[in-house]
């Protein structure tokens, strides 16, 4: 472990180095845009600076990761923790098979859009500064970086009225999100005179403001305007419509990393700051994960369409993940860890795939246009169906692991209840991830010519591929990233850091 | 000699693993050799289990065989495996079965040769698992891998409502095991908390159930309802049918034969002696032996009504399994030992039923009763075969199929004398809806013409029905190698589940 005091400005310029890179990169690639935007040449130029600086940012968190470099002292704005460096890390991840998966699309969709890629390096900075903020208001500051990228991106295909569409629901609705949890901030402020996360936990155990009533009001905007982000039910309307409407490599970015930065930046503030009033948010959260895993998995069942299919599938995942934040300990934030990471690499391969199978944003492939499927293309078939079977959770699998770490600290906090709910909604989601596998490999092809044009360029097969491998490698020796989701999820408690700061 | 080279090492570890490596070798391979080394993989697990038979020791209840690798460390997982006397022929039978049921597909698949053999394969490596696991995270992986070739054998190679079997055969299995997921972290977890070990080894986990107490009706509930599906008990076997129609003949052989007595081995396994005070609870004990005596009954008269052959023998099943039941909630040694012992002829007998009706498939492309008749004079060999494992499947006297259910009923008259009464009517069901079935094949009037010209058997298929008819006879007439070895880990489980009960009951031994 190397200590790092933030009261230098040395030390602070490398607690902030990861972001720093990202910011600088971004800011080149915007100068590069401005000269090089003419054709698709350009646009694919700007797509590759745009995937160094990703790799080379996550280079400089996972330096910092194996370096072990922790905070010496009080936290001030930024994190310094494992905490920070996983979920940073798998935002890094996301957005570069995101990037690797539009190098290919763009051209395909014939959009001339180099603003694209540098818009997703914005969406990524504001992610890594939700996972990392310590003090509310960097988390704003991130959250609202990263959903004005992200709004834009939705609606980057300008002659499709259903992304604009999508974009301006999105806009709408996240603005409403954004004005929950500013309100939830303040409201916490002025329970509490603070904004900073473990003042915070400080001020409430210290003053005995677990059952203030502006505090627990605060708690409950808080969670409004982060249910809208997660895609929690009742939150969840603009979901399907968005996720359907935009691009869908898009799409892939929010299912995965823009839903877990949102679970990321929650998951800190329950979890360290607000952890003395969890009697009071966990039976909230209790609530909202037992009904997200029943609707998202309800509502899938009826879908046809592989995108919308895919789309309430990922609220069901959101619903899974709430289970482990409801849980409330350390073994829930592991739980949360591993399973974010899994989450996210099966998504993005479920979307790559999709990007494969259609055209024109994939609106029109329906579960059963993939018919066949598996004896055109053989490897894509076995790839989607080891994703499918990841995201019902099946041994063998990432899935598997993490629903089985999930399940294992909903149960270890005693809540039998919320443990089966979420075994009885997975038994549901068998009912249409199975059909998938079903028509890739028991239907056959419709026509001879049927999936003739299915394909993925270079970057999108190497995404497909290393997502697949990743799950089966995780799902039967999850042991490195089992310690490192410990790891992660150590530092998070506040008497952890509490403990580390001397007086 | 075996035992020099550390036989009793490696030998689970190795049938594991070889049908895994010969499923990599049939999908690298050329198609037209897929059957042939799918053949020679099995034969060779055969013989490599064969061993097994006489270096296990008789007159002891411990595991044998046993062998230990580190897992996932930090959740108390290993990859452990071993054997004693009610898993021993279950893992005979399988890999006796497999190389019969890839015989037995030789002309029937045409389609996709590849990937069905490497699924055989892969589906050979999941029970196994299932039957020597001794962690019970391993037994859940393997519980639940296993699923996956079979669903994809019916989905794939099935009949007509293949899709529909499929699906419902998953979906059943799978809520199951869920509930029984749930189960088992549970009891992880309070068995962890109680001890202060967090493991998931099985017998650390029966020697801390105890501790347990006082949740585990509903852990209980848990494994009850994944082995109760399994089984399947009657009201949970609806699925049973459908997936046994429609899968391709080795598929129905091998869910007859091996996927059903999974459910047995795990009552007989885990959820009896894990929680003994549940299960012999009055009211489940009144519950699951109703129900068994109901499976049997209501199994034998849906049987006698099924104009097609292949649901017949599904439903057979049925009827067969509420013995097994019975005899396993019976709980004394003959019954026991008598359950274990209609698990194996059961696998045997009706695996050999449903080659003879695939055979018959093969030939006319039909499976209904009515189709038939009269075939005795035209394939004579056939007609000899069927009679003789119709007879034990009844469970004639000479033939395997009377020394279990005789133990069993014997085993359980003295608990139960009237559902035992009540099951014997079973025995005699199944000799109408059998004889009955039989004669409408074989032995009525020849008068479609289409059946005047059915070739005999060939010497590919008497290859497989012969091993099947020799073990038929020889547990008929010799049970006693099978019994010895059997008795010592039944006896060792009654005594074992009376023990804990008394223990938590709080009751005095008398």
């Amino acid at each position: 472990m190397r200590p790092l005091d933030l009261g230098t400005p040395g030390g602070l310029v490398l607690a902030l180095l990861p972001e720093i890179v990202l910011s600088a990169w971004a800011l080149g690639v915007m100068l590069v845009i401005a000269w090089r935007h003419r054709d698709q040449r350009d646009q694919r130029l700007v797509g590759l600076l745009s995937l160094t600086g990703l790799v080379t940012t996550l280079a400089v968190v996972v330096g910092f990761w194996i370096a072990d470099v922790r905070i010496a002292g009080f936290p001030g704005m930024i994190a310094v923790d494992a905490f920070r460096y996983a979920t940073s890390s798998v935002f890094l991840v996301a957005a570069i098979a995101a990037v690797a998966l539009s190098l290919g699309y763009l051209g395909r969709e014939r959009l001339l859009v180099p603003e694209y890629y540098l818009l997703m390096l914005l969406a990524t900075l504001g992610m890594m500064f939700m996972g990392g903020g310590a003090d509310l208001v960097v988390i704003f500051l991130g959250l609202e970086l990263m959903s004005i990228a992200v709004y834009v991106l939705a609606g980057i295909n300008r002659r499709s009225i259903v992304a604009a569409e999508a974009a301006l629901k999105y806009f709408l609705l996240g603005a409403f999100a954004s004005g929950f949890l500013l309100y939830g901030i303040a409201l916490l402020y002025g329970a509490t005179g603070t904004t900073n996360l473990t003042i915070l936990y400080l001020q409430i155990t210290g003053l005995g403001l677990q059952d203030n009533l502006m505090l627990l009001l605060g708690i409950g905007l808080l969670l409004i305007g982060f249910g809208f982000k997660v895609a929690a039910v009742p939150f969840h309307m603009w979901t399907p419509d968005v996720y359907d409407g935009a691009p869908t490599p898009v799409t892939a970015f929010m299912a995965a990393a823009v839903k877990a930065a949102g679970f990321a930046a929650l998951v800190r503030v329950l979890l360290h700051a607000l952890a003395p009033s969890q009697a009071v948010w966990g039976e909230a959260v209790w609530w909202l994960a037992a009904v997200t895993m029943a609707v998202g998995n309800l509502v899938a069942l009826a879908q046809r369409n592989l995108k919308r299919m895919l789309a309430y599938s990922s609220i069901g995942h959101a619903g899974y993940l709430l289970a482990a934040v409801a849980s409330g300990t350390e073994l829930g934030a592991s739980a949360f860890l591993y399973y974010i990471v899994a989450y996210t690499v099966m998504t993005v391969g479920a979307f790559a795939v999709l990007v494969a199978a259609g055209t024109d944003d994939e609106r029109n492939v329906a579960i059963d246009d993939l018919a066949g499927l598996a004896q055109r293309r053989p490897w894509l078939a076995f790839a989607m169906a080891v994703f499918m079977l990841s995201l019902l959770g099946f041994p063998g699998t990432a899935g598997f692991i993490g629903k089985w770490f999930i399940l294992s600290s909903v149960i270890d906090a005693g809540e039998a209840g919320l443990a089966i709910v979420l075994v009885v909604t997975s038994v549901v989601s068998a009912g249409y991830y199975l059909p998938v596998i079903m028509a890739m490999y028991m239907k056959p092809p419709v026509s001879e010519e049927a999936h003739a044009s299915v394909g993925l360029p270079g970057a999108g097969r190497v995404v497909v591929a290393v997502a697949a491998v990743l799950l089966l490698v995780f799902g039967f020796w999850p042991n490195r990233a089992l310690d490192l989701a410990h790891d992660g999820s150590d530092g998070l408690r506040p008497e952890v850091i509490l403990t580390n700061t001397p007086q | 000699m075996l035992t020099d080279l550390g036989y009793d090492r490696w030998i689970l570890d190795l049938l594991l693993l070889v049908p895994l490596f010969g499923a990599l070798l049939v999908l690298l391979r050329p198609a037209v050799e897929a059957k042939i080394l799918a053949l020679a993989v099995t034969v060779v697990e055969f013989l490599l289990s064969v061993p097994l038979w006489w270096l296990f020791e008789t007159g002891t209840a411990a595991v044998q065989f046993e062998a230990v690798h580190a897992w996932i460390p930090a959740w108390g997982i290993s990859y452990r495996v071993g054997v004693d006397g009610i898993s021993l022929f279950m893992v005979l039978l399988t890999t006796f079965t497999m190389p019969l049921a890839v015989l037995g597909s030789w002309n029937y698949i045409e389609r996709h040769v590849r990937p069905y053999y490497a699924l055989l394969l892969v589906l050979t490596t999941g029970m196994l698992g299932v039957f020597v696991a001794l962690d019970l995270f391993v037994f859940y992986v393997f519980w639940e891998i296993m699923l996956i070739p079979m669903y994809f054998i019916i989905g794939v190679w099935g009949g007509a409502r293949r899709l529909y079997a499929a699906l419902k055969f998953f979906v059943y299995t799978f809520v199951g095991s869920l509930m029984m997921l749930v189960a088992i972290l549970s009891l992880y977890y309070l068995v962890g908390r109680a001890t202060g070990v967090y493991s998931f080894d099985y017998h650390h986990l029966l020697r801390n159930a105890p501790a347990v107490e006082e949740w585990a009706f509903w852990l209980f509930a848990g494994f009850f309802l994944a082995f109760a599906v399994k089984v399947p008990m009657f009201p949970f076997h609806t699925w049973l049918p459908d997936a046994h129609v429609e899968a391709p003949t080795a598929g129905s052989v091998i869910l007859a034969g091996i996927l059903l007595k999974m459910g047995t081995y795990g009552f007989l396994r885990f959820a009896l002696p894990l929680f003994p005070q549940v299960a012999l609870d009055p009211a489940i004990v009144t519950v699951v032996i109703v129900l068994a005596v109901i499976g049997i009954i209501y199994g034998a008269l849906v049987a006698m009504v099924q104009p097609d052959f292949k649901k017949l023998i599904a439903y057979s099943s049925v009827s067969h399994l509420g013995f097994v039941m019975l005899g396993i909630w019976a709980l004394n040694l003959q019954s026991v030992e008598g359950a274990i012992i209609i698990m194996l002829n059961h696998g045997i007998s009706t695996g050999a039923l449903f080659f003879l009706s695939g055979m018959l498939y093969e030939r006319r492309h039909s499976r209904a009763l009515a189709d038939f008749g009269g075939l005795a004079k035209v394939v004579p060999a056939f007609a000899a075969i069927l009679t003789v494992v119709a007879l034990s499947s009844i469970g004639l006297p000479g033939t395997n199929g009377f020394v279990g259910e005789f133990l069993v009923l014997v085993g359980a008259f003295g608990a139960y004398p009237w559902a035992t009464a009540a099951a014997t009517t079973g025995v005699i069901f199944a000799a109408a809806y059998l004889l009955w079935a039989v004669q409408r094949v074989i032995y009525s009037k020849l008068d479609k013409p289409e059946n005047e010209r059915m070739p005999d058997l060939s010497r590919r298929e008497l290859v497989v029905l012969g091993p099947l008819l020799a073990v038929i006879l020889w547990i008929g007439l010799y049970p006693a190698p099978f019994l010895q070895r059997i008795e010592a880990s039944a006896a060792a489980l009654i005594e074992q589940v009376r023990e804990q009960r008394t223990v938590a009951t709080g009751e005095l031994p008398r």
